[in-house]
Formats: C-alpha cells, sequence, structure tokens
C-alpha cells in the first residue's frame, strides 16, 4: 500500500473523515474539474470513482482543464490514474489539460507525462478465428520445416560421420551410455518387473476358472517380449534421458553454448546429437532384453505362489511359447524406439527459445511428442509383423 | 591506408517485418579495435549474430578477409567469438572448453594441446584455472576463460560480445587492458559489440552507432570524436548519458 507521506506536496497529517476530492464539473466551452486535498493512494479507488463519473458527460470538443491549484499532495499511483483518466478523455476528442499545480506537482505530472499529448492507444484486437486458425496453421509448418531441417541436417552429419568416423564425437558415447543405460537400469527392472508381476495377477484370475493356469507362462512371455518390454523400458527412457536430453541441448541453446560450438566449426549435431542418438540406439536393446527377463521374473513369482506351479513347469511353459523372433521382434522396435526417443529430445532441445520457461515448454513437448510417436511406432509395427505374418 | 578485413555493403537485417538497421554499410580496417555501439534494441547483437554467420542478413553482403559471408558449416572459422555470458561449456572445464578446437582441427598430441591451453589461460590471467568448471569461476573470469577459447586457433580476428557488462569496475577495466594488449601486441583485429562507454571510450579506435529509429547507422569515426563533437543529438545524447529529449 502507498504510504501517504511518499505524496508529492505540503505534509499535512489526514484526520478529518475524508471529503471528496474531485469537485462536481462547471460544464461550459471551457469546463474545469477541480481537484483538490490530498490525492494519495489509499484513497484511489474513490478518487477513480468520483473521477469518471466527473467526466462522463464531457462532449467531444470540449475542452476540459483540471485545476490542481487546491491539490496538496498527489503521489505517482493517483497521478498515474488522473493521466490515465486524461487519456481516456482524448480518445472522446476532449482535450484535457492539467492547470495551475504547484512546482512540485507539476514535476509529478511531468514525470508521469502528463503534460504531453496524450498518445492514443491501439485496443487489442481479439484475434479472429479465422486469423487464429492461419496462425496455427503457418505454426505447424514452420514447426514442420524446422523438424525436416534438422532431420536433414542429421543426414548430413551421419554421411559426413561415415565418411570420417574420426570426427565423430565418441568421447562423449561411453559416458552418455552410461548415463542412459546403466544408470537406468535399477528403474527399468522395478517397473518391468511390476508390469510381468500384475499382467501375471490379471491374467491368472481369468485363466484359473478354465484350469488353464499353466497357459499364465504364454501370456506373459509373449506379451512382455513383443510388446510391453520394449514400450515400457522406451518409456522410462522417454521420461528419464529423452527429458533430460531436451532440458540439456535447451539450456545449452538459451546460453548461446551452441551458437559458441557453430562458431568454433563444430556441427552441433555431428558434436551433440550423435552420440547421443548412438547411444540410445545402443542401450535401449540391452534393457528391453533386460526387462524381458525380469517381466518374465514377475510372471513366475506369481505362478509360484498364486497358481501352484513350479519354477520349471513355468519355464518349460514359457520356452514352447517363444520363438526367437518373439524376442527379436521387441528389440528391432527397441532401436527404433531408441532412435526416435534421441531425435525428437534432440530435435526439441535445438528448437528452445525464450529462456528457462521455454527450456520448460521444449521438455514437456519433448516428452509428450516422444511418447505419441512410441505409440504410433509401436501400432505400426504390430501392423507391419502382423501383414507379414511375423 | 586502410586494408579493410570485414567489407560491409547494404547490410538489412530483421526478422520478419522487423527492420532492425537498413543499407548499413561499413568496413572494419585491419589490426583496429572496432566499437558496434547503440542503445537497447537497435541491432547490435543482430548485427554480431550476421557477421559471424550464425544468422543470415535480409539483404547486403558481407566479407570477412574477401571471402564473402562466413559459413560456418564448411569448417574452421577465420575468427574466435566470445558470447557475452561466456557460453563456456558447463560439463567441461576451463582447460577443456579452451583445448576443444585445439584437439578438433589441429593434429598437436594431447601434452602440447595442454602446454597451448596453459599459455592461453596464463595470457588472459587465468593461471592455475585450467581444472576448475566454469560454475566455480566468476563472471569476469568466465569471459575471460571465453576470450581464451576464441584464440584458441590464433584467429586475426575476434568478435566480443558486450566484454565488460556485467563486470564490477576493476573486471571490465582489466579485460580492456587484456584487449588492448591482445590488439597491442599480436595485432588482433577486435570488434566488439557494446553500450559500456567507459570501455568504448578506452579501447575503440573507430565505432559505428547504430539507432533504433530511423534503423540506420547515424554516426562513425572515433568515438572520442564524435563524443567531444558529434552535431547528431542522439549521439551526443548516448554519449554524454544525457536522457532523450521528448
Amino acid at each position: 500500500m502507498a504510504n501517504p507521506s511518499t505524496a508529492v506536496g505540503s505534509e499535512k497529517p489526514e484526520t478529518e473523515l475524508r471529503r471528496s476530492c474531485v469537485e462536481p464539473v462547471v460544464h461550459g466551452e471551457h469546463a474545469t474539474l477541480a481537484l483538490r486535498g490530498r490525492l494519495t493512494f489509499p484513497d484511489a479507488a474513490s478518487i477513480w470513482t468520483e473521477l469518471r463519473e466527473s467526466v462522463a458527460g464531457a462532449k467531444r470538443g470540449e475542452h476540459l482543464d483540471f485545476d490542481m491549484s487546491k491539490v496538496e499532495a498527489v503521489d505517482g499511483g493517483t497521478m498515474a490514474l488522473l493521466v490515465h483518466v486524461r487519456g481516456e478523455l482524448a480518445a472522446r476528442g476532449v482535450i484535457a489539460d492539467f492547470v495551475a499545480a504547484s512546482e512540485n506537482v507539476q514535476a509529478l505530472i511531468h514525470l508521469y507525462r502528463g503534460d504531453i499529448q496524450p498518445v492514443r492507444r491501439r485496443k487489442r484486437t481479439h484475434e479472429g478465428t479465422l486469423s487464429e486458425i492461419g496462425r496455427v496453421t503457418l505454426e505447424f509448418f514452420s514447426e514442420v520445416k524446422r523438424v525436416l531441417a534438422f532431420l536433414g541436417d542429421v543426414v548430413m552429419a551421419v554421411l559426413g560421420l561415415l565418411k570420417e568416423p574420426k570426427t565423430g564425437n565418441w568421447k562423449e558415447l561411453w559416458p552418455t551410455m552410461e548415463r542412459t543405460g546403466a544408470d537406468a537400469v535399477p528403474i527399468v527392472v522395478l517397473i518391468n518387473f511390476l508390469v510381468g508381476f500384475v499382467m501375471a495377477y490379471q491374467g491368472a484370475r481369468q485363466l484359473k476358472q478354465f484350469g488353464a493356469n499353466i497357459f499364465v507362462a504364454d501370456l506373459v512371455g509373449l506379451s512382455v517380449t513383443r510388446e510391453l518390454g520394449p514400450l515400457m523400458t522406451a518409456i522410462i527412457l522417454c521420461g528419464r534421458s529423452g527429458a533430460a536430453f531436451a532440458a540439456e541441448l535447451g539450456s545449452m541453446k538459451v546460453s548461446e553454448e551452441i551458437d559458441a560450438l557453430r562458431t568454433m566449426g563444430f556441427g552441433p549435431v555431428r558434436y551433440l546429437v550423435l552420440p547421443r542418438t548412438l547411444a540410445l540406439m545402443l542401450v535401449l536393446p540391452v534393457l528391453t532384453l533386460l526387462g524381458d527377463l525380469v517381466g518374465m521374473l514377475g510372471g513366475v513369482l506369481v505362478g509360484m505362489t498364486s497358481l501352484d506351479l513350479t519354477f520349471g513347469a513355468y519355464l518349460s511353459e514359457t520356452h514352447k511359447a517363444l520363438q526367437t523372433w518373439d524376442v527379436f521382434s521387441g528389440v528391432i522396435k527397441s532401436v527404433i524406439f531408441g532412435l526416435a526417443i534421441a531425435l525428437i529430445s534432440c530435435q526439441q532441445g535445438f528448437a528452445t527459445t525464450g529462456g528457462a520457461e521455454g527450456v520448460g515448454r521444449r521438455t514437456t513437448a519433448s516428452v509428450v511428442t516422444t511418447l505419441f510417436t512410441l505409440i504410433l511406432l509401436d501400432a505400426g509395427f504390430t501392423m507391419l509383423f502382423h501383414a507379414f505374418n511375423l | 591506408m586502410s586494408d579493410p578485413l570485414i567489407q560491409v555493403t547494404g547490410l538489412t537485417m530483421g526478422w520478419d517485418d522487423v527492420i532492425l538497421q537498413k543499407d548499413a554499410t561499413f568496413h572494419v580496417d585491419r589490426g583496429e579495435v572496432f566499437a558496434i555501439l547503440g542503445g537497447s534494441g537497435c541491432g547490435k547483437s543482430t548485427m554480431l549474430r550476421n557477421l559471424i554467420g550464425l544468422d543470415p542478413p535480409m539483404g547486403g553482403e558481407i566479407s570477412i578477409a574477401g571471402v564473402g559471408h562466413p559459413n560456418l558449416a564448411a569448417g574452421r572459422p577465420p575468427f574466435g567469438v566470445m558470447f557475452q555470458g561466456g557460453a563456456l561449456f558447463g560439463s567441461l572445464t576451463v582447460g577443456e572448453n579452451v583445448g576443444l578446437q585445439l584437439e578438433e582441427w589441429t593434429k598437436l598430441p594431447h601434452e602440447a594441446i595442454g602446454a597451448v591451453v596453459r599459455a592461453k589461460l596464463k595470457l588472459v590471467g587465468l593461471d592455475g584455472a585450467e581444472n576448475k568448471l566454469p560454475s566455480e569461476i566468476s563472471g569476469g573470469m568466465k569471459k575471460r576463460a571465453a576470450i581464451a577459447r576464441a584464440m584458441a586457433l590464433e584467429p586475426d580476428l575476434l568478435f566480443l560480445d558486450e566484454p565488460s557488462a556485467g563486470l564490477d569496475p576493476v573486471s571490465a577495466v582489466e579485460l580492456d587492458e587484456l584487449i588492448l594488449t591482445l590488439n597491442r601486441v599480436l595485432g588482433l583485429t577486435v570488434v566488439l559489440v557494446s553500450h559500456e562507454l567507459p570501455s568504448i571510450l578506452k579501447i575503440a579506435k573507430r565505432c559505428i552507432m547504430l539507432d533504433k529509429e530511423t534503423a540506420s547507422i547515424i554516426a562513425e569515426g572515433d568515438p572520442r570524436e564524435l563524443r567531444d563533437g558529434s552535431p547528431n543529438p542522439r549521439v551526443h545524447e548516448f554519449f554524454n548519458r544525457l536522457p532523450r529529449a521528448s
């Protein structure tokens, strides 16, 4: 709250009940609106109301003077309101000026630009539906263009790397694999174990009714190796490593580190994107195999504790149900998932603008886009494998 | 006789329908300290990004050492750049930052690279900071390290974006001295973007001043002469730190 003591003008404690600071306007060719007393921010709301009511009747072409001769003090906030009302009047064609102000008050009028020609503020027009559609469409196409340009850069960088493998940022590869692979083992193991466990439980309730307990091994084995193992592991890496890539590269982008790389003649894609992409394409299949294994172990636990199956029987049934292709198809998927996670998150990182907020926005976009793409790719693989009877 | 290292002709820059500068023409002589000045939003940093090839200009021509507009994708650039905040890579030590280009663009053995890095750091007064991470050093030290990195490949030309902005007066003066020394002793051509008047007046031999309102270069010459005798009121206001006449 504004302190009345900071008001410009003579100092006078406010002891009596507040009386109106705005005298009624005497209309005419040259109307006057007299202001009086202490115009301070604690009374701003009532001053604002009185002021607006007083000038409501002013007509286009009328000249209205704000007589400040009886103003004892005025503070910045209230002066801002007065200047605003003057601007509103100007927009209505009423010429309003501050007159007879004391030296101190005049200084404040000058500070708040109340003594210059009011600038007509352009009203921000609400964007029409058609223009909004147009804007969003243009934004969409420019994003598509950015993505295509990025993919083009990646292709060029890969070709350059194949031509001159020594130019690769290989020393970044191993630490990135460690960060995205080895460090992710605990969470991958836990999530996939629980997925296998839950699936076995849900399946067991149905299969028990038909005395087909043993087929829980088929259910868990097939669904984990073909679908859930690769997908869940990819989702974990999307949230864990993909988001980290987007945030890391986004931060580098906003702090001009990527520009610095470019000015040093390094291709940022070759230097930053390729090691990350290669690392994810290498670690995701390994993590997927690990996920498959622990997912099936989750099924074993349910089989042994709830379905009275022995470890040997469960293993034998799994062995019968699974074919090499089931595991291999999951591994193929995981390689492509790794590629998708790395490219999307790096592209989002490279597209970051606008400081910390931009980094957050792009990180979120990276996770959402990657999840959507993973599901889409998974559906695509399922249809493809189905079409070829695989 | 002047020997232009950079020739800019009819440069127009901006984005979409925003024009920051129209038809800017100037040159930078070899071996001089040249400053690009102007108030906030006049396009100083955009001009720098155009000059170093990070962004293409909307129009006009830029030629560095007679080679044309720099193509950063073509390989080793003929200049070094210091960005405003240093832009050191946070995951690398100061020494690794300086040595990065040496590893990429030279065939020097590791030991020799280490020696060059230490020498560059010593030159900029960062003796012993080689193994520190950027997060462990001050703003002034970051800028010095960034200059050392920009000089790693011994370029003839150095671009500096706001070298003394955000530094305390002593660090700013020390950085100015460093730039002058590099210019005098190594013959480096330095192009700097700044609005730090004491720094400009101390180190720049020539300057151009960009103006936001007219989207043009409103002054060119020795900054001290512009301060003392420019007939242009905007230049006078800028150099004498006066509020803009309304």
